[in-house]
């Protein structure tokens, strides 16, 4: 837990840990969630708290269900994801709104506009509008805490799962939090049976419709007097509505207009943005990404601007939003200066590395999945052709196959990481040994949920909690699927590994490749003595072969021909390529591919 | 002190650059300053460029630095601090870190690392400070400590006494590494004023 700043008796967390003490406060006493960006930290922290039990489940859908499954049991629930991950959590949710709750249930919804680390960008409260379901948008870590505790209250009090939206600008910024009395749930834990509200069969569903429907008229009248729906009157010439960061960057922007801040964005209150509206010569929308404030507001025959102004695309910011509704461009000195990009890359000892640099080499079409290893797409190892979803590999290469019959046979191949096959992949392996399939997928097997920061899933050996657990056997569960040619292969061997793939593409049949090797960033593999690389440079003739790996440890030195000849080199030679011993962490990889012996290993560290 | 100001920290993925920028805030906090940070995880994290945005003042609204109005930069790499530069004003002041870290295309002989980074900042009339923040770490004994060298030169530039932020370290440095990120923050003080 972060420490409180040294002067204050308040604490300074970011969004996430914020939410983590949210919950805490809430009596939250059951957690689940899948990891993802940038929603990670919320279980993570609130796995420190005594007396929560938190998980990772193997993905957003599973995760929900848990949480629904403690509050029918009668505990306080929480749920957390990533903006894509509440589309694969879309199933329960449209139907628990219609079952509603015993214990209060909140799902948090971190969106993350501008796609820092995500593959698209999409509006979540378009759910809350979907699934009727009352939505909170926060705009700072301090009030993600507050609106997380209230959302429980409006859970139980209107018999309903409610939304808590976050995003990046929320989840990772740190800012004060003023720590709160722990709060006590009314509902008392225990089975309850309920059976005309929790089976959702047609004829008790259709009841249930009308419930909701009653629910959002309350929730409606609510939202009038919600406390956290507030109108700040200042100069009338201007009024905005606005939630969430949105208001942060209009307060910043316009300190001097009139601002109507939502907490609730789902249901509106219509009176209030009428008075607003009554009250102002113009009125404007802010909000990122989509139009939704805006069409709603306008259906209520409310003139306003919103999208014509404020762009639908990427994160907002005071300067765009001043920008936007002033036409002034800010205080901007200096041009940018045209640099050479710096894109993330694949860590020095990545065992991810191996396998694209072959991949490479096979020219196969590389179908993709999300994780770490979608950095293979970039040069040098330029070996990915696809990704879409979470465990959408194997599907695509699938239909692919079906697609191109004959000419497709060893031209298709399917990546996927250990923890996104357990998320969604396993399916679609099912599916293209059912419906016989020739596929070669590879399972990139590092024994970790990398990508978001190292989180245990069900291969690593141990819980969120930090207990033993079972391990998924991978060679056993694709066996199992029907699997008949399963290899496990280190992908740090080059050759081998090459080899091994050239076999089981070519195999007219289903195989799975099992990649294994632990990511070097976890602690074991932190801790493991090292012996780095490290490059006789008069034995490097310049050839490049080892540059084709992309490792950051490795570094190109160019040399003029006047330099090269001053070394007793061949003038043609343009430069040597030098293994740095302080990033090198002896993966090895490297050294079959230089043929001249200037790569060898080095001394302990 | 200053009743608000802006500071951005750039640099690699994996220099420490949230450390420093955590260690800057708690400094800010107890000098009695509302802050907020920003900062982004995940994808970009892998060795990327990087930065988080710290904000500090009376009241803090945006947690995110508007372009122009950065007061101070504090870069970890050299040719990041020029990628930043629309976020300056004419009297920012800019914190190298006198280290090249080469990016993909230059490791692999495809581009050439830019030259003459820090004249080019001065010319357009920003104070530059450089600071070998890694050849200080090394000399304390761990190299790790490079960006609390920076912190210590960002301190001498910021009216909070350096008892502050000798505190914070004090608090948020786990004991076995205090030594030498004291060391480490004293020299990179001095190395800031010189």
């Amino acid at each position: 837990m972060t420490k409180p700043a040294t002067s204050l008796e308040n604490l300074w967390l970011s969004g996430n840990e914020a939410l983590a003490m949210g919950a805490k406060e809430a009596a939250v006493t059951v957690a689940s969630g899948y990891p993802g960006t940038p929603s990670t930290e919320i279980l993570e922290n609130l796995s420190r708290y005594e007396g929560v039990y938190t998980e990772w489940a193997p993905n957003e859908k599973v995760g929900l269900e848990v949480a629904i499954g403690a509050s029918f049991a009668g505990a306080r629930a929480l749920a957390t994801m990533k903006h894509v991950g509440l589309n694969v959590a879309a199933d329960p949710l449209f139907t628990a709104s219609y079952t509603g709750v015993r214990g209060g249930l909140v799902i948090v919804v971190a969106d993350d506009p501008s796609m820092h680390s995500s593959q698209n960008e999409q509006d979540s409260r378009n759910y809350a509008d979907a699934a009727k379901l009352p939505m909170l948008e926060p705009s700072d870590p301090g009030e993600a805490k507050e609106f997380l505790k209230i959302a429980y209250d409006i859970s139980e009090e209107f018999d309903t799962p409610v939304l808590l939206k976050s995003c990046t600008r929320v989840a990772h910024v740190k800012g004060i939090v003023v720590p709160g009395e722990i709060a006590v749930s009314k509902v008392k834990i225990g089975i309850e049976k309920a059976p005309a509200k929790f089976v959702m069969l047609p004829g008790n569903a259709r009841q249930r419709r009308l419930a909701v429907a009653a629910r959002q008229d309350r929730l409606g009248e609510f939202a009038e007097t919600f406390a956290e729906n507030k109108i700040e009157w200042g100069d009338k010439k201007r009024g905005f509505i606005t939630a969430g960061v949105s208001y942060l960057y209009v307060k910043e922007a316009f300190p001097e207009a009139s601002v109507l801040k939502l907490g609730l964005v789902n249901p509106l209150p219509e009176k209030m943005i009428r008075e607003l509206a009554d009250g102002v010569e113009e009125l404007i929308v802010v909000e990122e990404l989509d139009p939704y404030l805006e069409t709603r507001i306008k259906a209520m025959g409310i003139d306003c601007r919103g999208k014509e102004l404020i762009p639908a695309i990427g994160e907002l910011s005071t300067a765009v939003v001043r920008k936007a509704v002033s036409g002034e461009a800010g205080p901007v000195e200096f041009a940018p200066v045209e640099l050479i990009p710096r894109p993330p890359n694949m860590c020095a000892g990545c065992p991810h590395r191996g396998l694209f640099y072959n991949l490479n080499r096979l020219k196969v079409f590389v179908s993709g999945d999300i994780g770490c290893y979608t950095l293979g797409f970039l040069p040098p190892l330029s070996a990915m052709d696809s990704c879409v979803c979470m465990g959408a590999s194997i599907g695509i290469a699938h239909g692919m196959s079906k697609a191109l019959g004959e000419a497709g046979k060893g031209k298709v191949v399917s990546v996927i990481g250990d923890s996104t096959f357990i998320h969604s992949g396993l399916n679609s392996l099912i599916n293209t040994v059912y419906n016989k399939d020739n596929a070669t997928i590879i399972i990139l097997d590092n024994r970790i949920t990398a990508m978001t920061g190292h989180q245990p899933n069900p291969a690593s050996g141990s819980t969120l909690m930090g207990e033993p657990a079972n391990s998924i056997d991978f060679e056993e569960l694709c066996r199992a699927v029907g699997v008949k040619h399963v290899r496990t292969v280190n992908p740090h061997e080059i050759e081998e590994i090459y080899k091994v793939l050239k076999e089981e593409i070519d195999r007219d049949e289903v195989s799975v490749v099992i990649t294994r090797f632990p990511c070097v960033l976890v602690p074991e593999e932190k801790k493991r003595v090292k012996y780095p690389f490290f490059t006789d440079t008069d034995e490097c003739t310049g050839c490049t072969a080892c540059l084709k790996l992309g490792c950051p440890a490795i570094q190109w030195e160019p040399l003029t021909p006047e330099e090269a000849e001053a070394q007793g080199r061949k003038k043609s030679q343009k430069g040597v390529a030098r293994i740095d011993e302080v990033t090198c962490v002896g993966c090895g990889q490297c050294l079959p591919l230089c043929k001249f012996e200037a790569i060898n290993k080095g001394e302990e560290k | 002190m200053e009743s608000s100001g802006n500071i951005l920290f750039c640099g690699v993925g994996g220099q420490g650059i949230l450390l420093a920028s955590e260690l800057t805030a708690y400094a800010l906090l107890a000098s009695g300053m509302d802050a907020k940070k920003s900062e982004v995880h995940g994808m970009a994290q892998r060795g990327g460029s990087v930065e988080a945005h710290l904000r500090y003042g009376k009241k803090v609204y945006s947690p995110l630095i508007e372009p122009g109005t950065a007061d101070l930069l504090l870069a970890f790499e050299i040719m990041e601090a020029l990628r930043y530069l629309p976020y300056l004003h004419k009297g920012s002041k800019v914190i190298v870190n006198t280290q090249r870290i080469l990016p993909p295309a230059v490791a692999t002989g495809k581009a050439a690392y830019p030259e003459n980074i820090l004249e080019e900042l001065s010319e357009r009339g920003l104070e530059v400070i450089p600071v070998n923040g890694y050849g200080i770490a090394k000399q304390a004994g761990n190299v790790k400590a490079a960006n609390v060298a920076l912190v210590g030169a960002l301190s001498s530039l910021l009216p909070i006494p350096q008892e502050t932020f000798i505190e914070v370290i004090k608090e948020r440095v786990p004991a076995r590494f205090l030594e030498v990120n004291l060391t480490v923050f004293r020299e990179g003080r001095k190395a800031g004023r010189a």
